[in-house]
Order: structure tokens, then sequence, then C-alpha cells
């Protein structure tokens, strides 16, 4: 049987500390969530404005965290801001703003689908039932906007969470980079480690992102 | 006058530069059945919109009950809760069993005891014989079904009057029988009710006062017998012969 290098995983504390940098990425993806949700929710409902210049402005700001690749945001604002405006923020911090910039890209964009996607005649058969306009929004829109859109951003933190593997490129230490430093660290032992190693990475991101799609799914089938 | 419900004056409604309704007045004696029947695209379902105010008018009077119904006035939910609409598309809201879409406007808008309102909406729900479908979700509900309980819902708000718009035009044929027989019996309870529709027989049988609207201005205002058997004017006549196309047709075989 080849050596698969799984050995090294269970060498001191590698296992561990494989964790404690999934840890890391989960802790940046989930602030950025926690700060995405409130601001998309923000940004959304601006978006659905009638007025050209707002709906410009945010269409721009959508499209162009949207097209732009993550890992070169990740650049424009870890050394773009060292460079250009002195800064010396640390790699986490300016993932987490990034993460936000394109988490309340994409939530906004979620939000505003789904309020438009409300039919008409939901807002004009609860107001020929004479409920007030904060009524129609609290007992019949919101309510069902929260349906659809509750599986839609569930989806969305399980991307976040995989796009945090990009942040080593800017020496953020999160799971991937800890892969890489054991496989470094055992290169003359396990010259092999590269399969076990990265084959647990994978598990990791399997088992932590599975359920949460699970999850949305089966939202999805129970309010869709 | 004194027995006028609703009084329309002089009504222009304008899309843009499309004059919709042109001049439009109409008044409904309490217990009155009026139909309105037309072309498609003549306004009649913008009439029915107007007369509670979800589209705003650019000319003339709409008076219930003697207060003013103005688009997007502070009292309007008070003068709303007086009239009872139900749509041509499921209204119905569906994220709610049919016992709470019948609920929330009598709990929320009219602040009423919810068991007080559960028990009227259980026996509304009984008349149109949907009380075993009390905790089913609109979309377990068939057409006809769901438009009964959007009549339900309205009328749990105890409404002086009730407008229906085309309930029945987006149903299949099977079902249309069971919305109408359940305004029908609401006419016999003496509702007053404006009804569009393109079903002439059950208009013949319901209506007390028939209105032709072409292009947005009524032609005719009449009882059904004279409309619908001496139509007075040459453009009732033609849209009433593309009902009885069918039937002429039947009569040459024979």
């Amino acid at each position: 049987m080849p050596d698969l290098g799984l050995d090294v995983l269970f060498k001191g504390k590698n296992m561990l500390r494989l964790l404690g940098g999934l840890w890391t990425a989960v802790e940046i993806s989930l602030i950025a969530v926690a700060l995405s949700i409130p601001l998309g929710i923000l940004l959304g409902i601006i978006m659905t404005s009638k007025n050209p210049i707002v709906k410009a402005v945010t269409r721009i700001y959508l499209e162009f965290v949207r097209i732009m690749p993550q890992l070169v945001l990740l650049f424009i604002v870890f050394f773009g801001s060292t460079g250009a405006l002195g800064w010396n923020i640390s790699g986490e911090l300016a993932s987490v703003i990034v993460f936000t910039a394109w988490g309340t890209a994409e939530m906004g964009d979620l939000v505003r689908g789904a309020l438009i996607s409300i039919p008409k005649h939901q807002y004009e058969s609860a107001a020929a039932l004479s409920l007030t306009s904060a009524q129609t929004y609290i007992y019949v829109i919101i309510p069902q906007t929260v349906r659809r859109l509750i599986p839609l951003s569930i989806n969305l933190i399980t991307r976040m969470i995989k796009t945090t593997s990009l942040i080593l490129m800017i020496g953020v230490v999160e799971v991937l980079k800890v892969a890489q430093q054991i496989i470094e660290a055992n290169r003359m032992t396990s010259p092999n480690a590269a399969f076990g190693v990265y084959l647990a990475v994978l598990l990791i991101y399997f088992i932590l992102c599975w359920p949460i799609s699970l999850l949305a799914r089966r939202l999805e089938k129970k309010w869709g | 006058m004194a027995d006028e419900l609703l009084t329309a004056e002089h009504l222009v409604k304008r899309f843009d530069d499309n004059t919709v309704l042109d001049d439009v007045s109409l008044s409904v004696k309490k217990g009155e059945v009026i139909v309105v029947v037309g072309p498609s695209g003549c306004g009649k379902s913008t009439l029915l919109r107007c007369l509670n105010a979800l589209e705003p008018i650019q000319g003339g009077k709409i008076t219930l009950d003697g207060e003013a119904v103005v688009y997007g006035s502070k009292n309007l939910a008070a003068i709303r809760q007086k009239i009872g609409m139900v749509f041509q598309s499921y209204d119905l809201f569906p994220h709610l069993s049919v016992l709470d879409n019948i609920l929330l406007a009598p709990v929320k808008a009219q602040k009423r005891k919810k068991d007080e309102a559960a028990a009227e909406a259980m026996k509304l729900l009984e008349r149109v014989g949907l009380a075993d479908k009390a905790k089913s979700f609109p979309r377990q509900l068939s057409g006809g079904q769901k438009q009964r309980v959007a009549i339900v819902r309205a009328l749990c708000m105890h409404p002086v009057m009730m407008l229906f718009d085309e309930v029945t035009a987006a149903l299949d044929p099977e079902m249309v029988r069971e919305v109408l027989d359940v305004m029908l019996n609401l006419a016999k309870q003496g509702m007053t009710m404006i009804i569009v529709t393109h079903e002439m027989q059950f208009a013949k049988a319901i209506a007390d006062r028939v209105v032709f609207l072409e292009n947005g201005e009524i032609i005719e205002d009449t009882d059904p017998n004279t409309f619908f058997e001496h139509p007075q004017t040459e453009r009732a006549k033609q849209f009433l012969n593309i009902f009885s196309f069918e039937r002429s047709k039947k009569d040459e075989k024979n």
C-alpha cells in the first residue's frame, strides 16, 4: 500500500493545529457574515429604490465587487492600503473588510431579488384588507421575503467559508496555510504527506459546509 | 339620495396619456347588485380599483357612506374596512394557513379578539363548504377553493359592500360555479356588490343593474332584462353578439 502520509496528521499536535487554522477561517467568515447580513438587507432595500442615481451607484458597486476576483480584492486592500495610504492593517482585518464588502453585495442582490419577487397583488390585497403599509410589511411581505432569503443566504455563508482559503495569500494562517506548514515540516520524514494532509483539509471543509448546505436545501423545500 | 351607499362622480383616470376612465359616474344603493360588463381593456377593473383607492384618480369624487374616499388619505384604512374586495389573481397570503389568512386583518387592522374572529371565520368557512380546510395552506387548495377563501376573508371584516374583480376569470370552468354560487348567496342576503365579470348568464341572474363600459365611458346603465334583451346602443348589441355567436351556430344545425 502506498504511503499516503496520513500518519503525519496524528504526529504531535498537527490535527489540533489544523483545527486551529480552521477556526481562524471560520472566525473571519462569521464576522464577515454577521456584518454582511444587516448591511446586505439595507443595501437590498436601497436597491429597490426607483431613484436612477441610487440604482446606478448600487449596481456599479455590486458588479464591481462581484466581477473582481476575491483574490484581487484581497491584494488591493491588504497591499494597496499599505502602499497608497500608508496604513498597516493586518491580514485578518483586510480579509474581514473584503469578505464583508463582497458578502454585502451578494446579500444585497439576494434581498433585492426576494423583495421584487413578491407579486404586486400581495401588497394590493393587503391594502384592500385595510392593513396599513407598516402592517403589510410586517405580516405579509417580510415573512415571505425571509422565507425566500434564508436558504439563499445560507448558501452564501458556505461560499464565504470556502473562499477564505484564499486569505493565506495575504499571510493569514488559516487551515490551508497550516496544512502547508505541516507538509513542509515533515518533508524529510514523510515526503508523501501532501496527499494525506490536503485530504484532511478537504474533509474538514466538507464536514463544515455539508450540514449547512443540507439545512439550506431542507428550508428551501419546506418553504418553497 | 339618502339610501345611496357609494357614489362616484365624474371619475377621470389616466395612465400617462392614456385616459382609462373618462367622466364615469355611478351610484350604488344599499343592497343593490351592480354588474359591470364590457370588452377587455375598457376600464372595468380600473373602475373597481379606483373605488377603494388602490389607484389615484385624476378627477372626480368618490363617497362611501358619506365619507370621501381619497387615495393616500389618512383615514383610508378605516374606509377600506367597509369595502371587501376580491381579485382575479389568487391573492391569498401563501405563508399563512387559510384561517390565518382570514384572521390577519380582523385581528391586526380591526384589533378584534382572535377567538371571536376565529369563531366567525369558521362559521363563514362552513357556509362556503371549506371548514375542513381551515388549517390548509393556499398551495393545497384548488383555484375555486382559494377564491371562496378570499371571499370569506373579505366578509370577515364586516364590509358594507363588496367589489369582485373578475374573480372567476382565471378558473377552470367546473370551478366557476362554486364561486358564483357563493356570490349568489351573498346577493340573496342583501349584500351590496359591484361585480366585474365575463359570465353573462351569471350577470343576468344576479344583477339589479347592468353597467356597460366601453373605452372608459358608461354606455348603458340599465336593468339586466333591458340590457340583455333590448340593448339600447349599437355597441352593446355588438358586444352581446360576441357571446351569442356559439348559440346561433347550434341553432342552425337543428
